[in-house]
């Protein structure tokens, strides 16, 4: 059984208690003074890490739990996160705030990294709250040629090197079994997500993070979709409120709901 | 295959014109143009030789695009799944590949076969519902094409130019691709399903690429009910941390979604407590739904709950704090406590 060189990407969002505001040109959120924190399902892709190490899950063992993001300097706390929660180190991929990559971008830098860093398991948050989008993860087990599990709900390594992923689908979950090396995406239902502890923080500023560019990695910053605008959903208010079960019932009637 | 680069190369000229060419900038100005170089295909899903209904949204777009329209299924048996996509009215044919390799819809056999029909049929747009199957496969093909995905649309504006919702549906994004194909999953609540009617397409086998792969299906566990669908349901009723108990949440949930003919729905708070199975959420990260009726029960209303939720027609809200954020897009809304409020509301639906 190969040991585990694990490759766990993140991504700096803005946070999801924090409710976003279209700018005024319309060309994006306002991102300015407003609370970023680590995707929350990347949160769950590295504390999935940390215990295939800590509950010896993997026969092979966990050699390396490396977190690598791409994004402004600000991107670089939350690597120090990840390495608080518990990985080993950290790539930061410069990229000037405002230039963000797109998914497919984003999967052939992982590609490159994958093969520089000889990782056998990536795992990745499911999706990134902000653009929602879902796609990083398939496009980078498609660009390897690797297997894919995602939404996963529960990981469970076996012998040879396969790894039995029960994944959340629409209507339930659903297992699937494949070999090393793989891509999974993790959902919530995953794991729940470990504070860092204060020494831990500590600790984490020691630990190695290097810092990249694109060119490093080989790849370009090459956009295929333009924005044309982003806009405010159109809004919903608030109908008011009915006294009791009578009222709500005859509302109902009245909007032809029932 | 000298049609299918013919049309693509077409298709790249006509994207590196100036913008301000009038004839191309807004295609739809010019609808006959459009359909000899346009052509979509709609990736239909299918479950133990049964089409899903629900994926054929995906021909619904195809028809907003215009141009001409192809349906895919693969799997064993697929004849009858074809002969029923066959019949929804505009699609020219239907591409079937017979092979039980495809049943399961596994991302890495399923990605490989659809590259080789793309390649052979030189589509310019690629369609599949943004459901779990969706999600899975089409950015495995997308990156196989080098193409840029764009996921999760909810309207078309034109051939390029895609709308979708950003950061849990708090900002609507307009984009436009530059990719010669196209590859877009759709939100299904605002795609209708087209009506396996008036249609008579044809049946073509496609390419089987038969690509060897190790990832093997185990076993799956769905959630019966004889209640509606919750991602198709025109009415939902939905529960969340209020309801206390598994006990409680089916005890008070479930004859009020009966009482209603409802499809019953939970909140994250609700479903990580474990009073709901985990396909039962709505919101962000769950099942995004766009009923007649949404009923939230014990539900605060938080961005990512109502990211799944605010485009049904009629919202409407229980909930014992007169505060919660919920009665900000509620349409009706009644303050109470939803152990008193909601057996009496289930009573009087039943009686009238």
């Amino acid at each position: 059984m190969s040991a585990l060189r694990i490759l766990v990407p993140v991504k700096r969002v803005i946070d999801y208690a924090v409710k976003p505001r279209v700018n005024k040109a319309q060309t994006g959120v306002e991102t300015a003074g407003v609370k970023h924190s680590m995707n929350p399902f990347d949160e769950l892709s590295v504390e999935e890490s940390v215990r295939i190490r800590e509950k010896n899950s993997a026969p092979g063992g966990v050699e390396d739990i490396c977190v690598i993001s791409a994004g402004p300097t600000k991107a670089a706390d939350v690597l120090r996160t990840a390495m608080a929660m518990g990985a080993d180190r950290g790539i930061h991929v410069d990229v000037k705030e405002g230039e963000d990559l797109e998914p497919l971008s984003v999967a052939k830098l992982l590609k490159a990294t994958v093969e520089k860093e000889k990782s056998n398991l990536v795992i990745l948050g499911k999706q990134s709250i902000d653009d929602d989008a879902a796609q990083t993860g398939p496009m980078l087990a498609g660009l390897l040629g690797w297997p894919q599990a995602t939404q996963a709900s529960k990981v469970v390594f076996g012998k040879g090197d396969t790894v039995e992923v029960t994944k959340e689908v629409d209507g339930g979950v659903e297992t699937v079994r494949a070999k090393l090396p793989m891509v999974i995406t993790t959902d919530l239902r995953l794991n729940e997500p470990r504070y860092a502890s204060l020494p831990n923080i500590m600790k984490a500023k020691k630990k190695p993070l290097v810092k990249m560019s694109l060119s490093d990695l080989g790849v370009a910053n090459e956009r295929r979709l333009k924005v044309v605008k982003v806009t405010e959903p159109p809004p919903r208010k608030g109908g008011g409120k009915v006294e009791d079960v009578d009222g709500l019932i005859s509302k109902l009637k009245e909007l032809g709901a029932i | 295959m000298i049609l299918s680069t013919a049309r693509r190369t077409a298709l790249r000229s006509v994207g590196a014109l100036p913008r301000s060419t009038s004839v191309f900038s807004s295609p739809f100005n010019n609808p006959s143009a459009l359909r000899r170089l346009l052509s979509s295909l709609a990736i239909l899903e299918q479950r133990d030789g049964k089409l899903n209904h629900g994926s054929l949204s995906a021909i619904t777009a195809a028809k907003k695009l215009g141009g001409s329209i192809h349906g895919f299924v693969a799997g064993s048996n697929i004849k009858p799944v074809a002969e029923e996509a066959a019949k929804v009215e505009g699609v020219e044919k239907i591409i079937a590949v017979d092979n039980a390799a495809y049943d399961k819809g596994l991302p890495e056999n399923y990605a490989p076969l659809l590259v080789e029909n793309i390649k052979k049929g030189g589509y310019t747009h690629i369609i599949a519902g943004h459901t779990a199957f969706g999600k899975s496969l089409l950015p495995r093909v997308a990156a196989l094409l080098d193409s840029q995905q764009v996921s999760d649309i909810t309207a078309i504006e034109n051939e390029n130019t895609f709308v979708r919702p950003i950061y849990a549906g708090n900002a609507i994004a307009t984009v436009e691709s530059s990719d010669p194909i196209k590859i877009v999953t759709i939100r299904g609540t605002a795609f209708p399903a087209a009506e396996a009617q008036g249609g008579s397409a044809a049946i073509e086998d496609g390419v089987d690429p038969k690509v060897e792969i190790s990832t093997e299906w185990v076993s799956e566990d769905l959630a019966k009910s004889d209640r509606p669908d919750l991602a198709t349901a025109g009415k939902v009723v939905s529960g969340g941390r209020g309801l206390k108990s598994k006990e409680d949440f089916d005890k008070i949930m479930l004859p009020l979604a009966d009482a209603l003919g409802a499809a019953v729905g939970a909140s994250r708070a609700a479903v990580d407590s474990g009073y709901a199975d985990n396909s039962l959420q709505v919101g962000q990260t769950g099942k995004v739904v766009a009923p007649q009726l949404y009923l939230a029960v014990g539900i605060s209303g938080a961005i990512q709950h109502l990211a799944g939720m605010k485009d049904s027609k009629v919202i409407a809200a229980i909930n014992k704090d007169a505060e919660a954020p919920i009665f900000q897009v509620a349409d009706v809304g009644l303050v109470g406590d939803l152990f008193e409020k909601v057996p009496e509301l289930t009573e009087k639906l039943k009686s009238s």
